[in-house]
């Protein structure tokens, strides 16, 4: 039968523990309990091996959020009180990602406080500090990075944003830093200075037009802007690619353990197994797979078309409504057990070297240390 | 516009509803948006250019047809709409010029996507518009707000021109009764929240909302109450099961976690009934979405109405 047995076990305690293991990285599609597995691992790796820990986490549900004492965003790790850490000596500190307030940060690090609220007030900054495709996810990483380099956590978890697609969170950084680096932005601005001597003199024309055609289409104010935001962040552009390849490099040492996180639906292994594919392309270390929301059946022996007919005997039989509801139940899980079983084995298939757990899904949703606790122990199979 | 949290199979009720818009001789598009081929990966075709495609035709003769729209061959659509670009369009595209004028003004990437879901929906020929409907698989409910919201996001940027009037007139559109935004979710926990959160943005902004659709749902136990063991046992034996005690603890313990699970998607339920819009209930589909699984759903969507 094709299943995550098929995979070799996951042994996440034997991460968590590891104390080379600096920095565990949750990537995969929305929906599948990202942030929950997330701060379950920080949650256990805090009580079970006494790592000092924080969880970053990007957007958490309300009541998970509260549960970890994020009652706001501060952009600042919390203390989580009330865990039991009494044996282990390790912290858990929370914080949530504040997308705007890390941007402006970068900046104020780069700059002097006049330039810094020029480009504040700029609508440009303002835009992409608050809107643009892919902030988020380098916001993510810049944070990941201000984290590392402070040197105080044994081990950060990171839980990556919901992008579009897993490719936003690992190019972003290249794409904003190579955005930010200026050149582009400088020939639109000033394509006449730039003829003749850049390397782009051979599409010098065309772009000249382009000029001209951004000119016609968003008018000349908008240029006016884009100028001043780029005069104004002209100091910063080789900072901002620094770190951005900083923090890459850091995503490709030893001490990053990155876990993929999926539940047991195409859509979401078929993500997983691309996100798998990129990290073994950027030579970024994956750990392996934590399959969610699984179903597995308590009396797996009892197939689906056996309890399905058994429930329609007893029904023409009547007087065993209670049974039937069940045998129903039981059928339909069954049922969802095994095109589960499936669908997870495409990733196996594709990566069969992976390491795989399957964490059996929950009745109810997890919003409180106790829940987190249950889901950290079902993910270390213990 | 079909939005909803990712992982609720808003791609499938989106395919579903213009399956279900098509039915009796009638025309619609799909569009997709996010560069993510979820379409052509539902349907098991290869991957959608940018550009018109027969997808799949609906009971009763009608025709849904499929589009993945490209930001940037969007763009230079439009620029060559207006400008004639041509031979330089090309040199631009292959500079990643492109790319980078959709990149450094955000919400521009939305009003190009947007304009033209506006211009399949406006286009006409010979006096009669092309499609019957236009069913969009938006943006999660995360972004859909701000997605929609195109004008606000552009007029931050460009004052004037093209783009601006482009804008105005896509968000006139999103703004008439010829929209619906419908909002698709599980009766689950994040997923309900978020329905609530972008309901309430949609309203703000003035968007309409149109239908609220619970997706993956499960019929009604009819018992409706636990069982208990020793009934459950009398139960197995009567049907010739076995009925050792493993058996009889195993099968108690899943109806004691269906009863846990239906007691919690109850309460969600009320809490989306609470919100006072239309809501359409679509039923789990065991065996996963498959062609014949979205005739089920669209059936389901077209019974509603």
């Amino acid at each position: 039968m094709p299943s995550e047995d098929a995979a070799p076990p996951l042994d996440v305690d034997e991460i968590l523990a590891d104390p080379g293991v600096r920095i565990v990285v949750c990537c995969g599609a929305g929906g599948v309990g990202k942030t929950t597995t997330a701060a379950a691992l920080a949650l256990r790796a805090a009580e079970r091996h006494g790592r000092r820990t924080v969880v970053l986490t990007i957007d958490p549900a309300r009541r998970l959020a509260q549960s970890l004492g994020l009652t706001e965003l501060d952009n600042t790790p919390r203390q989580v009180k009330g865990i039991d850490v009494e044996d282990s000596g390790g912290e858990l500190h929370a914080m949530m990602l504040d997308m705007k307030r890390t941007f402006d940060d970068v900046v104020l690090q780069h700059t002097d406080p006049a330039k810094a609220a020029e480009i504040f007030a700029n609508p440009f900054y303002q835009a992409m500090s608050s809107t643009f495709a892919g902030t988020q996810e380098y916001m993510a990483m810049e944070k990941l990075g201000q984290l590392h380099a402070r040197g105080e956590w044994d081990l950060i978890v990171v839980d990556t944003p919901p992008s579009r697609s897993a490719l936003d969170f690992l190019d972003a950084p290249a794409r904003l830093s190579r955005f930010l680096d200026g050149r582009m932005l400088r020939m639109l601005l000033a394509p006449a200075r730039t003829g003749g001597r850049s390397m782009f003199s051979l599409v010098t024309a065309s772009f000249g037009m382009f000029s001209k055609v951004v000119q016609k289409v968003l008018g000349a104010q908008l240029l006016t802007d884009l100028s001043g935001f780029v005069a104004a962040l002209d100091s910063m552009f080789g900072g901002f690619r620094q770190r951005a390849e900083q923090t890459y490099r850091i995503l490709q040492a030893r001490e990053t353990a990155f876990l993929l996180v999926a539940a047991p639906e195409p859509d979401a292994v078929r993500e997983a197994a691309y996100f798998a594919g990129r990290l073994r392309d950027e030579r970024m270390p994956l750990a392996g797979l934590v399959l969610n929301r699984v179903h597995r059946p308590a009396v797996p022996e009892l197939d689906a078309a056996t309890s399905r007919a058994a429930a329609d005997r007893l029904a023409e039989i009547g007087g065993h409504e209670g049974t039937v509801d069940v045998l129903r139940a039981h059928a339909a899980l069954a049922r969802q057990a095994v095109r589960e079983r499936e669908v997870a084995a495409r990733f196996t298939e594709a990566f069969p070297e992976v390491p795989t757990v399957s964490v059996t899904a929950q009745p109810a949703d997890v919003h409180d240390v106790d829940g987190l606790r249950t889901i950290g122990a079902a993910i270390s199979r213990s | 516009m079909v939005t909803g949290k990712g992982g609720t199979g808003k791609t499938s009720v989106a395919a579903a509803l213009a399956l279900a818009l098509a039915a009796g001789g009638r025309r619609t598009l799909l569009v997709e948006v996010e560069g993510r081929q979820g379409i052509a990966q539902l349907f098991g075709t290869d991957p959608l250019p940018y550009e018109e495609r027969h997808l799949t035709d609906a009971p009763g003769g009608g025709q849904v047809r499929a589009l993945a729209v490209d930001a940037e061959l969007a763009l230079l659509e439009y620029l060559d709409m207006f400008y004639k670009l041509g031979a330089a369009g090309r040199a631009l595209r292959k500079f990643g010029a492109i790319d980078f004028a959709t990149t450094i003004a955000p919400g521009l990437r939305d009003v190009l996507l947007t304009g033209k879901v506006k211009e399949a929906t406006t286009r006409t020929v010979d006096q009669r518009r092309v499609y019957d409907a236009v069913v969009l698989d938006a943006p999660p409910t995360g972004r859909i707000g701000r997605f929609l919201n195109v004008t606000a996001e552009t007029a931050r940027l460009a004052k004037v021109g093209p783009i601006k009037t482009q804008s105005e007139g896509v968000a006139a559109l999103l703004r008439s009764p010829m929209t619906a935004v419908h909002v698709v979710t599980l009766l689950e926990e994040m997923p309900v929240q978020e329905t609530v959160d972008a309901i309430a943005e949609l309203t703000s902004y003035g968007f309409p909302v149109g239908r609220i659709i619970v997706n993956g749902t499960r019929p009604p136990l009819p018992a409706g109450r636990a069982v208990t063991a020793a009934e459950l046992k009398r139960g197995l034996v009567a049907a010739g099961l076995p009925a050792d005690r493993d058996t009889v603890a195993g099968l108690h313990d899943e109806a004691r976690d269906q009863v846990i699970r239906r007691e919690l998607e109850d309460s969600l339920r009320a809490d989306l009934v609470e919100l006072g819009l239309p809501l359409t209930e679509l039923p789990l589909l065991p065996d996963g979405v498959d062609r014949d699984g979205l005739d089920v759903l669209a059936d389901a969507l077209r019974r509603a109405d």
